[in-house]
């Protein structure tokens, strides 16, 4: 919301600088996101008078003399063509600051500063500037358009700063105003709060015009669609006379950003930055029957608006219609049928309200967002509806650019919010939520400020509610009036008197996950932690069939980009994805974890709230390989204080060979595996990677309790055995057997696997340390009797021999 | 016989003088000292001394055994002592040269900031809760007191799933949930991820957020202040100020920016901080009655107050990191510096 200081300064007598406004703005709620200096880059550029003019043979230049009062008399060569004598013009002097313009003199190129210098061999001691020099445009000064000097008044004071005089002196406060306050995007919704914290009275804007009665003909208007368009106002302007808008109207437009069309327009441009509404104007004579209707769409209707687009509409949209067609696509723009021509005689002024958001959603649908859309998305309310169409009517008056009629036509509807919310609030309710003690004189003062009439009555506050604060709804929308001007400084800090005491902390489940991700940590992991979402690319980069379950996912409807339009249903795109961009950075290892959900839907397009899982995903790659994965996934399960089994699996982005799924209990909690040369060869990896996925949310379902079990006085024994096997016999059925050959093995590792010259071709040798333990009695003289039967059952079932 | 001993003191004096390790020390010991050994032989041959002389000859023999025990062992403890020190030399390393011991990974700088934020509010009786990251209009939005037309669903670029489920804009979602199944008093912290149509250097589609709810009786604002007064301590220092402006959430009422001192500069204005010595942190404000009434639990026993921060953004400030896709993009060299 963009508020220039010399327009606030025409509601209050605003006697402090631009800076302190600011602060004061900010502690009642209204941060100045940019206080704007006009002139900021204007420095040293005074008022001159030519007093004398030479021209310089052989040159478009003129030699000048040029009066600059107290300054001095300095010699300036010029080469504008309108320079002569007599005229006055801004003389930037030696040291001064403007802008560079281009060849063209229009494009500006930055800011310059004045030094002596000669001009064909002619000293000259400063320059005469143009308008555009000292950025100013032709709505902003008039004249200032033109590219030759800027003329100024001949009765300003030679040698004054022309900074006041063309309006460089002034600031335009950009604010952010809360989406509660919509009666604040107006600069008179702004000098209401100005007023307050200055605790100044506010001046109005005239509102009064002078209607001449007459015999006109009748105009209709129908609302048909109440419950969107709760409030229209329609009044009639005739004799109306088309020209160009005065200096002021024109400044003002363009401090605020915009444009001047011409007197009509400008008036319905000021209204909507003056108070917040947007208004309209239609030519009268385009209007087919002298008949509004206010309605929706019918579907497959069609509009073209005022920026000549045309738009297929629906119910959804609502129009301003005369009797036979659309003639403004209601709160967002005209229709092209009815805009205001230089010859227009008679206008239509209209004043409404209409619903936030159905102008939200057809602005949103059409693509079509304008100041007007803007406005009426953020909310306006009735009472500077009908206040609009009065000030409207006023400036018609005040510009002399029309008859004023008596034709007023005010359609409320049962929707139509028309009386002030009246409330009572205790005094001793606004304290006990602010927690500090304000006297009951001070909140009265403070809401009188603010325009709320208030009367104490005991202890209570009785208060009515300005029209325009829609958003007052209950006794803490009053508190919070109160402490923003009483100021947030006083509120003291207490910790929690009144309060009952609670045990606080992680749950079990948050304790568990975080001392699994302090394992991962301790191995040497590094926490990552990657978007919910991806693509479908990311599905085909590791070649997932269409019909894979990972492909049922949901879809955002709404996407920032395509690239992260579905939700994940497995990390393992993302961690590859990681990798990768690792890799490419030039960080040639690496080990990483993530503990993330993915998103399994019930059904597909989702109606119902679906399925969030935690996952872990790992990814290592680099100096690492499948058994430094592996001795992560074996401490994931110790951690869980459980066992993994690990069976050859595949699966479409992994080795087949170097793959195994991961048995807990007998489920299938996750995978781990080595990433397919072929996808390393598409992504161009110059290191094996090698990826794991658990379940989390499954796998906590076989954590087991951790429970003492007492230690044997005994010692424990231990053997190593190195034995031969076929080629093809795997680890895990190895030590299965150990273990169920003899119950007193607790532990078997094994250390060294051979297949080479040393051993028979097909076979290969591993050795293993087995760990006995006793329970009741020493065992040491028993253990030559388990390692034989140990073989025996290893000869019996695998084929095995001891080396 | 003194003739014999003498002799034997010769050559023991002779068979040590070069000895260089314990080993031949030993032996040379076991030569005079061994039951075989040649004192041993004299001691054995005190049978064949008439029987007068034994008592002066034995007295002579045994000093001459614990003349011969002296000198080894003060030999003994010598050469040990040398030979420790060669030992020691031999076995000396380059301390310098680097350890063994396994590379420790680290935890994710939002991992980090949650746990840290977590255990501040932890000891003021906070419990955890997380909801879930897909959620309903109803939670996100209606029962925060933001209607479908209202004004500041635009504040919050939401991703939709369906009509009716969206990726949720805030964790504040999460406290409906358990307003809805606990009573008051309630004191909860609900960190998590969420998600907003919005990418740039410092807005991520994809963030995370801890929201903080408390409801009980009589609560007040100056509360919310004590309680952000000392969350700012322990996060940022102990000299580190709040200041609470006025701001607008649909969900609270009155409703604050919370700005804390600048840590960096102590307020007298830095880089950081733009030059206003103060530094935007969170939302907060005393919760809304239509959402306390919406949940069932009754506005006029009892009052409560919310704050919402975001995780990366504490993170950012606390690491001086300046781009929030650092935070996303898995760089080992950024996330190795975390391990402190």
């Amino acid at each position: 919301m963009k508020a220039p200081l010399s327009w606030l300064k025409d509601y209050v007598d605003i006697d402090v600088t631009a800076e302190e406004l600011q602060a004061k703005l900010f502690s009642c709620g209204f941060e100045v996101e940019e206080l704007i200096d006009t002139g900021k880059d204007i420095s040293g550029v005074v008022v001159g008078e030519v007093i004398e003019c030479t021209p310089l043979e052989g040159t478009h230049l003129s030699v000048c003399k040029v009066d600059c009062g107290d300054k001095g008399i300095f010699q300036i060569c010029c080469g504008a063509d309108n320079v002569k004598k007599g005229i006055k013009a801004p003389c930037a002097l030696v040291g001064a600051t403007v802008y560079a313009t281009a060849k063209d003199h229009v494009t500006i190129e930055g800011v310059m500063t004045i030094k002596k210098g000669k001009l064909r061999g002619v000293e000259s001691e400063g320059m005469l500037c143009s308008g555009i020099e000292l950025g100013l445009n032709e709505d902003l000064y008039e004249g200032a358009g033109y590219c030759g000097l800027l003329l100024l008044p001949s009765d300003s004071a030679n040698g004054a700063d022309v900074k006041p005089i063309v309006g460089l002196d002034d600031y335009v406060f950009d604010i952010g105003v809360t989406a509660n306050r919509p009666d604040c995007q107006s600069i008179l919704g702004i000098a209401r709060e100005v007023a307050a914290v200055l605790g100044k009275k506010l001046k109005e804007p005239d509102y009064s015009y002078k209607a001449v009665k007459g015999k006109y003909e009748n105009i209709k208007i129908s609302d048909l669609a109440p419950d969107i368009c709760p409030r229209y106002i329609g009044h009639y302007v005739t004799g109306v006379k088309c020209a160009p808008s005065p200096a002021w109207l024109k400044k003002r437009l363009a401090l605020c950003g915009l444009r001047s069309i011409g007197n009509i327009v400008d008036i319905t441009n000021f209204i909507l930055l003056e108070l917040g509404q947007p208004m309209h104007a239609f030519d009268l004579r385009t209007i087919c029957g002298r008949e509004i209707v206010v309605r929706r769409a019918n579907k497959g209707e069609k509009i073209i608006t005022l920026d000549e687009n045309e738009f297929e509409l629906n119910s959804e949209n609502l129009v301003i219609c005369d009797s036979e067609k659309p003639v403004a696509l209601a709160g967002v723009m005209g229709g092209l049928n009815s805009e205001i021509k230089e010859d227009t005689s008679e206008v239509l002024f209209e004043a409404a309200k209409f619903a936030r958001d159905n102008v939200r959603k057809t602005a949103r649908a059409l693509g079509q967002h304008t100041d007007s859309s803007a406005l009426f998305e953020k909310g306006v309310n009735e009472y500077t509806t009908k206040m609009a169409m009065d000030r409207a009517l006023h400036l018609i008056e005040e510009l002399n650019c029309g008859t004023v009629t008596d034709l007023h036509i005010d359609v409320t509807t049962p929707y139509s919010r028309t009386e002030c919310k009246k409330m009572k609030v205790s005094v001793s309710q606004i304290n006990a939520l602010l927690g500090i003690e304000i006297a009951a004189k001070d909140m009265v003062k403070i809401l009188k400020n603010l325009n709320f009439k208030t009367v104490l009555n005991g202890g209570d506050l009785e208060i009515t509610v300005p029209d325009y604060r829609e958003d007052i709804d209950g006794y803490p929308d009053i508190a919070e009036e109160i402490i923003r001007f009483y100021g947030y400084d006083n509120i003291k800090s207490t910790f929690l008197p009144s309060a009952s005491i609670t045990n606080g902390g992680f749950t079990e489940e948050q304790k568990a996950e975080q001392k699994l991700k302090d394992c991962l940590v301790s191995k040497g992991l590094y926490e990552i932690s990657s978007y919910s979402f991806y693509s479908s690319k990311d599905l085909d980069m590791l070649h997932f069939a269409p019909d894979a379950k990972e492909r049922n996912a949901i879809r955002i409807l709404n996407p920032i980009s395509e690239d992260l339009s579905i939700m994940r249903t497995t990390l393992a795109p993302s961690m590859v994805g990681v990798i990768v961009r690792n890799l490419r950075r030039g960080n040639m290892a690496g080990k990483l974890f993530e503990i993330s959900k993915i998103y399994l839907a019930n059904e597909l397009p989702i109606q119902s709230f679906p399925k969030e899982k935690p996952v872990i995903a790992i990814g290592i790659w680099g100096k690492y390989d499948f058994f430094d994965l592996k001795g992560i996934t074996e401490s994931i399960a110790e951690n869980l204080n459980t066992e993994f089994e690990y069976e050859p699996c595949e699966k479409p982005f992994l080795h087949p060979g170097i793959t195994a799924r991961i048995l807990c209990d007998g489920a299938e909690v996750g995978y781990l595996g080595m990433l397919s040369p072929e996808i390393s060869e598409e992504l161009a990896l110059e290191r094996f990677a090698y990826v794991a996925e658990i379940d989390y949310e499954e796998l906590t379902k076989h954590a087991k309790p951790f429970r003492y079990v007492p230690i044997s006085k005994f010692a424990e024994a231990t053997r190593d055995l190195a034995l031969t096997c076929d080629i093809s016999v795997r680890c895990a059925e190895i030590e299965k057997e150990i273990y169920s050959a003899c119950k007193y093995v607790t532990d078997v590792k094994l250390f060294d696997v051979y297949i080479g010259s040393q051993v028979e071709s097909g076979k290969k040798s591993m050795a293993f340390k087995i760990t006995f333990t006793p329970k009741d009695e020493p065992i040491e003289t028993k253990i030559d009797g388990f390692v034989k039967k140990i073989l025996n059952n290893l000869k019996y079932k695998l084929n095995i021999d001891l080396r | 016989m003194q003739k014999k001993i003498d002799e034997i003191e010769k050559s023991i004096d002779e068979a040590v003088k070069d000895v260089q390790s314990s080993k031949t020390l030993q032996e040379i010991k076991m030569r005079f000292l061994g039951k075989t050994g040649e004192i041993s032989a004299l001691m054995k041959n005190m049978r064949d001394i008439p029987p007068e002389e034994r008592p002066s000859m034995g007295k002579i023999l045994n000093a001459l055994r614990q003349w011969t025990e002296e000198k080894f062992s003060a030999l003994e403890q010598k050469l040990k002592e040398f030979e420790l020190k060669r030992k020691y030399a031999e076995e000396k390393i380059d301390v310098t040269l680097p350890g063994k011991s396994t590379e420790n990974g680290a935890y994710h700088p939002n991992t980090l900031i949650k746990n840290e934020l977590i255990s501040v509010f932890s000891g003021m009786g906070f419990e955890v809760f997380e909801g879930p990251e897909i959620e309903n209009d109803y939670y996100n939005f209606t029962a925060l007191n933001t209607p479908s037309d209202h004004p500041a669903r635009d504040m919050q670029d939401t991703f939709y799933l369906s009509n009716d489920l969206l990726l949720r804009t805030q964790t504040s979602a999460g406290q409906i949930r358990v307003m809805e199944n606990k009573k008051p008093p309630i004191k909860i912290l609900s960190p998590g991820k969420v998600y907003r149509s919005d990418d740039d250097a410092t807005h991520s589609p994809m963030f995370s957020q801890m929201e903080g709810l408390v409801v009980d009786k009589g609560i007040t604002l100056c509360d919310l202040k004590g309680m952000l007064d000392e969350f700012a301590r322990k996060i940022f220092g102990d000299n580190v100020k709040t200041r609470l402006r006025p701001s607008y959430f649909p969900f609270t009422e009155p409703s604050v920016e919370v700005d804390v001192s600048c840590f960096e500069c102590g307020g007298k204005g830095c880089r950081l901080c733009k030059g206003t010595g103060w530094i935007e942190v969170l939302g907060a404000g005393m919760v809304n009655r239509h959402v306390l009434a919406g949940c069932g639990v009754d506005p006029d026993i009892y009052s409560g107050f919310a704050f919402g921060m975001g995780i990366e953004r504490i993170a950012m400030l606390k690491y001086g990191i300046n781009n929030m896709k650092l935070l996303f993009e898995g760089d080992v060299r950024f996330l190795k510096q975390f391990k402190g």
